[in-house]
């Protein structure tokens, strides 16, 4: 059961049973369109039922600035099949029709602008997107964003990063919906072998001005790094990670057999991720 | 013409519609310090007067009004100044900014600078004024222009620079200032972000329009001494635009003063072959408003969004976005932009090199191109508009010399 308000998104009921159940969640990113969008619905149900709670799909955009070479990539790739935004709205609705998994949009303000704000939250919601994330986007240029988003009740997720002052924080967690995510550190997507030590102390400042479940991203790729979590973060999202299985499996070709690969392998590291997530300590073992 | 175009700048940041903060969060915190930073040196004698030293006696200010005598008999048409920002130590106007933010760096307690280069003349003044300064300097610049313009490569690491060449894109400006942008987030905390051009997020177009603006105070006080009258038309080459707002920006008060923008038409109107942002009229399509690099203002874009590749044969003006103030201009009726073709710039250049013996660069080339095309039309384009006269007054920015172009242009013109 459900502890989340009746009108809630799917995010928000998610984020509410990993609370009742003190398991950390999985968000689990990959770029739609890599290499193709019938391999990315394919991925994107193998996360799912490897039990990725919320997944991120990312927008291609041809000058991702916030992004380490392994998204890079994937961004050209998908720009090479010529991925539209339109498409991968397309894409969410193809994949409604056999999971409710959580999903949110990700990607940079452009594309989405070209579309019209308007249009792109109806068609987001129609197909059934639970919200969105827009990298190069900050409350204060957000006003019309947010208000035509929650009009069609698209949670508006936000990035609060180490930079990030407490009284900042606390602007970005107010203009957030079903989620805050909070970067681990300075820097571009991508793998990193261990998380910041400053993080711990970042995760407290946001607790303090938040009670939105809080999503830790940037640089997050192993167990060790989700059990660590455990307790302090209410999910982790591991991206660049599980883009280097698709690019590995499908660097030779994009055949049916290497999207299969892609999928199995895909399925393997948020298993192993899920697995970490409840054997590490729950919050609630760690609650003070 | 309207009223409010005198406050310059509306919201903070904002030109019209234009302009804004489009950041990752990692870099509001940064871009708000750099702001206070700003702000208080606008008002801290001790800034003003290291700067304006710096500017005299290392980068050579202030820079002649030169009349152009035998290119003016040559049109047949206006009298012609050229500002010669060509003179400048480094050899084009860009060290004017990489002064004012390399001392703003140095107040502001960040020992790394880190900056984009497209011709290679913003990487100069950069890792010139590091080396001057002390600072930690690394250029990213695209490789397509590491091969066109390999002697300021030379010059950058001659000085101490690190050059990172960047392999993504189309290997030119956007994607340097993209690698140069994922430098600043990683390092932010030690490392300011040295942007060459009226482009990026606020404060960045203010700053370096107001850095630049020397530029426009110097020609405006030489050209009333030198004819006692204000000039009629005012010429420049924009890329980002910053050589160009900065002549600009002493005349937007006065009416009588029209501002031309000269865009890069690069090989003809189609996506792909040209950089011209404001040029729709002459043809040139794939122009919207959109966000890119922090900044929102014309972008030259496909249908879905997806940032264009551009072509012109000058690294420093092949950029698909132009600078949000003078989107704002554009809009406004206040200046005007339209577009000449690499050939257009060559043979401009080979001109004023042979007329005046001034061999400019070819950004500064486009300048003089344009401002033929309005002697004497060559384009059926520019044909129904009107053409300046004897009783006009030009001042041509020339922004920079030809140096880093000698092997363009020999390729261009062979060995005659």
């Amino acid at each position: 059961m459900s502890a989340a308000a009746p009108n809630a998104t799917r995010i928000a009921e998610r984020f509410a049973d990993l609370r009742e159940s003190g398991e950390l969640g999985i968000v689990a990113y990959i770029t739609a369109g890599d290499p193709t969008l019938p391999a990315t619905h394919k991925f994107v149900l193998a996360l799912a039922d490897a039990g990725a709670d919320v997944i991120e799909l990312g927008i291609p955009f041809s000058d991702p600035l916030a992004d380490g070479p392994t998204i890079q990539r994937a961004s050209e790739r998908a720009l090479k099949t010529h991925t539209t935004l339109a498409q991968v709205i397309d894409l969410v609705r193809e994949i409604r029709k056999s999971s409710e998994v959580p999903i949110v949009l990700f990607g940079y303000y452009n594309p989405v602008l070209q579309m019209g704000l308007e249009r792109f939250a109806s068609a987001a919601a129609n197909a059934g997107a639970d919200g969105a994330l827009i990298t190069d986007l900050t409350p204060e240029e957000s006003d019309d964003y947010r208000q035509i988003l929650a009009a069609h009740n698209l949670d508006t997720i936000f990035l609060g990063a180490p930079t990030s002052t407490d009284e900042r924080l606390a602007k970005i967690a107010a203009a957030s919906s079903g989620f805050l995510y909070l970067i681990s550190r300075t820097g571009v997507t991508g793998a990193k072998d261990a998380l910041p030590d400053d993080l711990p102390a970042l995760l407290r400042r946001a607790r303090k001005v938040t009670q939105l479940p809080i999503a830790v991203g940037f640089g997050i790729s192993l167990p060790g790094h989700v059990s660590v979590l455990g307790g302090l973060a209410d999910a982790a999202v591991v991206g660049s990670a599980l883009v280097s299985e698709i690019e590995k499996a499908t660097m030779q070709d994009s055949s049916p057999a290497a999207i299969d690969a892609a999928a199995s392998a895909l399925a393997i590291r948020v298993r192993s991720l899920k697995e970490a997530a409840r054997h590490g300590l729950s919050r609630r073992e760690v609650a003070p | 013409m309207s009223s409010t175009l005198h406050t310059a700048t509306l919201a903070p940041g904002r030109f019209g519609p234009y302009g804004g903060r489009y950041v990752p969060e990692t870099l509001m915190v940064p871009l708000f310090e750099l702001e206070r930073a700003y702000e208080a040196a606008k008002s801290d004698p001790q800034f003003q007067v290291e700067f304006a030293s710096l500017l005299k006696n290392f980068a050579g200010r202030p820079t002649p009004l030169q009349f152009a005598a035998r290119l003016t008999s040559h049109l047949g048409g206006p009298r012609i100044y050229i500002k010669r920002e060509d003179l400048l130590h480094t050899g084009a106007h860009k060290i004017n900014n990489a002064i004012g933010q390399g001392l703003l760096a140095v107040k502001m307690g960040k020992p790394r600078i880190v900056a984009e280069t497209g011709a290679g003349q913003h990487g100069v003044a950069s890792a010139t004024v590091a080396a001057h300064l002390g600072l930690e300097c690394v250029v990213y610049m695209g490789t397509e222009d590491m091969a066109r313009q390999s002697l300021n490569v030379s010059r950058m690491r001659m000085l101490g620079a690190q050059v990172v060449g960047v392999e993504s894109g189309s290997r030119t400006l956007k994607d340097a200032i993209n690698e140069a942008m994922r430098d600043w987030v990683t390092n932010v905390r030690n490392t300011h972000y040295l942007l060459g051009s009226v482009l990026g997020a606020h404060p960045y177009p203010t700053m370096v329009r107001d850095f630049h603006s020397v530029i426009g105070r110097e020609a405006r006080e030489q050209i009333l001494a030198a004819e006692k009258r204000l000039p009629t038309h005012l010429f420049a080459c924009v890329g980002g635009g910053s050589n160009a707002i900065g002549l600009f920006h002493q005349f937007l008060r006065d009416p009588g003063v029209k501002m031309v923008g000269i865009e890069a038409g690069g090989r003809g109107g189609q996506l792909g072959e040209h950089a011209a942002r404001l040029a729709a009229h002459q043809g040139f399509t794939g122009a919207r408003p959109g966000v890119l690099q922090g900044t929102y203002t014309y972008i030259l874009q496909t249908e879905d969004g997806q940032i264009a590749t551009t072509h012109s044969i000058s690294a420093g003006l092949d950029y698909p976005a132009i600078g949000p103030e003078h989107a704002w201009l554009a809009d406004e009726g206040r200046a005007e932009y339209s577009a000449v073709t690499d050939q257009g710039a060559l043979e401009a250049a080979r001109l004023l090199s042979r007329t005046e013996g001034i061999i400019p660069a070819l950004e500064s080339a486009h300048a003089v191109a344009g401002l033929i095309e309005r002697i004497s039309p060559n384009s059926s384009s520019n044909a129904d508009r009107p053409r300046l006269t004897p009783d006009d007054l030009v001042i041509v920015n020339l922004s920079g010399r030809g140096d880093k172009d000698m092997d363009t242009y020999t390729r261009a013109f062979g060995t005659k």
